[in-house]
């Protein structure tokens, strides 16, 4: 186990890249902790497999460097890494049994046979396929191929990090849930430092310590769940992150005031004059619908009750803006006018996060 | 629900009928209409029952050809599949070079058998050919016209190189067909180079093969044209197949009726391996799937 180091990393599947578009990893330097559980999260084609497959060694970066804990290892395969990886489509050996399936890893690095027979056991036993230990695995479902994937990904002990692509895709509703408790637990258990790839936000915030979200490239924030929650560096994390995502408003900033288009909010800390594209952001959270005179006026749309609160998507001079609001409050009819939390706007410049200068009350 | 019954569905069957009766069943059964008769000219015919099939059983000149045929396809099965699959491995997955060695691979499979035939005549000839001349240079004592080891050597060898291609170009499209994450995976749990062969490789190609092995079955038990242009069955008869000796029958020697006969033997056993061959390799598949 190591701490893995990305060291000005950058990948392009062209072999001489000219402008910015043909770098599917732009340049980044991160450092990801011994023993965490991390959680990849992006839309589809902004860099989390390319990412995955070159911490694996499966890919060899254009530029930079990777190391596990002081040693680099950017030009070493796989097997010297020691990396587990599990796919998003289940790989299965058709013409082994179950057994045979995870006990090969272990059989390829010479595991002595006794270890191999209670570790297979033992796996067998967690991802629910004792039983079937000894079938065909050709025959087997699509979930219980993948079942398999996975054993094999978590059979060895003494793995470096354990990576995972998606891997639950073709898992059904019930057992992707009752998996990925598992994979929690094995990491508890066992401290592996486990990567997980995913698109579905809900997968990545329960599984994960830190969630390391990645736009166009570039891994655009890491941190824990509360940080993404809060404290969005990049107004994609905070698209991304959230339902509904947060609020986006073009404005113009000046000290502690933001002037928007029809109106002007209180910041809970002062910033420097911004130029370029600045908005605000306020997830629906911090917006409170309310009839007082100084809230800014929107006209609201459509109410949608979502069981534990209410979401209502309004209008503002043509952005929209969704609130949330608690169950058990009320909407009244003349309820059209919004307050933000001062407290949760966060300013953004050029997408990213604009830190306030001084924090002193207002 | 109630059914409608209408019969007259059974006319939309007509064609596919009349299709299969003038392209198989006529031909086939004339050739069982020869096989009871016998004829002196003439057009006229008498009945002989199974007389002709009798004799054929009894005929040590198509033992011998059935068991030359049987070595022959063994030992062109047991060349051509393992180094149809070798030359499928070699080949690049990716790149500028793929179509090159497509174009390449596919070249044999384009010529007309005959011709095939006169290149290796030409080829292994003594006085004049590349191969025969060179060989003779170099003091081997090659000659397909008159040792029937060398001339099986030259028969087999062609059709290596006449047919390897098909394998190949099957195993490669079978290989082709593999999902690049299950080398990834390889990768990952450290599978040694023959591992991925037999576990991954193998088994995905499983199905093409298949088809490979039935055809280069079918193909080389069935042989004419090329042995008979090369070595014309000799020497002696040493390379007379069982469709070369058929058509001396038939047409050398006009025996209609045993030739029918022979024709009917000869279906019957390329039916009945080819059936032997689809069982075993699809049980196979089936045990291993369990």
């Amino acid at each position: 186990m190591a701490k893995i180091t990305l060291s000005n990393l950058a990948h392009s599947y062209f072999p001489k890249p000219t402008s910015e578009e043909d770098w599917a990893l732009k340049e980044m330097n991160h450092v990801w902790n011994d023993g965490e559980a991390y959680a990849l999260l992006g839309a589809s084609g902004c860099g989390k497999s390319t990412l995955l497959n070159i911490i694996s060694g499966l890919l060899e970066p254009s530029e930079g460097q990777i190391l596990f804990g002081d040693t680099d290892v950017t030009h070493m395969t796989t097997t010297e890494r020691n990396i587990a990886q599990v796919f998003q489509f289940p790989v299965v050996y058709d013409t082994m049994t179950v057994r045979e399936n995870l006990a090969f890893p272990l059989k390829n690095r010479g595991a002595p046979a006794d270890y191999i027979r209670q570790r297979v056991q033992t796996i067998g036993q967690m991802i629910g396929m004792e039983v079937e230990l000894d079938h065909r695995a050709r025959g087997l479902t699509a979930d219980a191929k993948q079942k398999i994937s996975l054993g094999r990904g978590m059979v060895r002990e003494d793995v470096n990090a354990i990576l995972f692509d998606e891997p639950l895709t073709v898992i059904d509703p019930h057992m992707k849930w009752a998996l990925r408790t598992q994979l929690k637990e094995l990491h508890q258990q066992f401290g592996h430092t486990m990567i997980y790839v995913t698109h579905d936000q809900t997968e990545a915030l329960t599984f994960a310590d830190k969630v390391v979200v990645m736009y166009d490239g570039r891994v655009v924030q890491m941190g824990t769940p509360e940080e993404l929650f809060e404290t969005p560096e990049h107004t994609f994390v905070g698209y991304f992150i959230g339902s509904p995502g947060m609020n986006v408003l073009r404005a113009r900033v000046e000290g502690r005031r933001a002037a928007l288009d029809n109106g002007e909010i209180g910041l809970a800390g002062a910033y420097p004059a911004l130029d370029g594209k600045v908005e605000i952001g306020v997830r629906p959270e911090f917006v409170r619908l309310t009839d007082a005179p100084d809230g800014l006026p929107v006209n609201v749309r459509r109410v949608e009750d979502v069981g534990r609160h209410k979401i209502v998507r309004a209008d503002y001079f043509g952005s929209p803006i969704n609130v949330i609001v608690p169950e058990g409050h009320e909407i009244g009819a003349d309820m059209t006018r919004v307050l933000f939390d001062p407290a949760h706007v966060n300013v953004y410049q050029n997408d990213w996060r604009v830190a306030p200068t001084g924090q002193e009350a207002a | 629900m109630e059914k409608t019954v209408n019969q007259k569905a059974w006319f939309l069957v007509l064609p596919v009928l009349v299709l299969v009766a003038f392209s198989a069943v006529i031909p086939l059964m004339t050739v069982v209409n020869y096989s009871v008769q016998d004829s002196f000219g003439n057009n006229q015919f008498f009945w002989a029952g199974l007389t002709w099939f009798e004799e054929l059983l009894e005929d040590d000149r198509m033992w011998g050809a059935l068991q030359r045929q049987l070595i022959f396809s063994g030992i062109i099965l047991a060349i051509e599949i393992p180094l149809g699959i070798l030359v499928a491995l070699s080949m690049p997955k990716k790149g500028v070079w793929v179509s090159v060695c497509l174009v390449l691979m596919a070249l044999p499979l384009l010529i007309p058998w005959n011709v095939v035939g006169t290149i290796w005549q030409v080829f292994g000839r003594v006085d004049i050919g590349l191969l025969g001349g060179t060989l003779a240079a170099l003091g081997i004592d090659y000659n397909y016209t008159q040792d029937p080891f060398d001339a099986w050597i030259t028969v087999i060898v062609m059709d290596v190189w006449h047919w390897t291609s098909l394998v190949a170009l099957l195993a490669y499209a079978g290989l082709q067909s593999i999902p690049q994450a299950y080398y990834q995976a390889a990768k990952i749990d450290q599978a040694s180079r023959w591992a991925v062969f037999r576990y991954i490789e193998l088994p995905k190609m499983a199905g093409v093969l298949l088809i490979a092995v039935l055809l280069r079955f079918m193909d080389s038990f069935m042989i004419y044209t090329e042995p008979f242009v090369v070595t014309g069955g000799g020497p002696g008869s040493s390379t007379t197949f069982l469709s070369i000796d058929l058509v001396k029958m038939a047409l050398g020697q006009f025996d209609l009726g045993p030739a029918a006969a022979f024709s009917i033997m000869y279906f019957l056993v390329i039916l009945l391996i080819s059936w032997v061959f689809y069982t075993v390799m699809t049980n196979l598949d089936k045990r291993e799937g369990r």
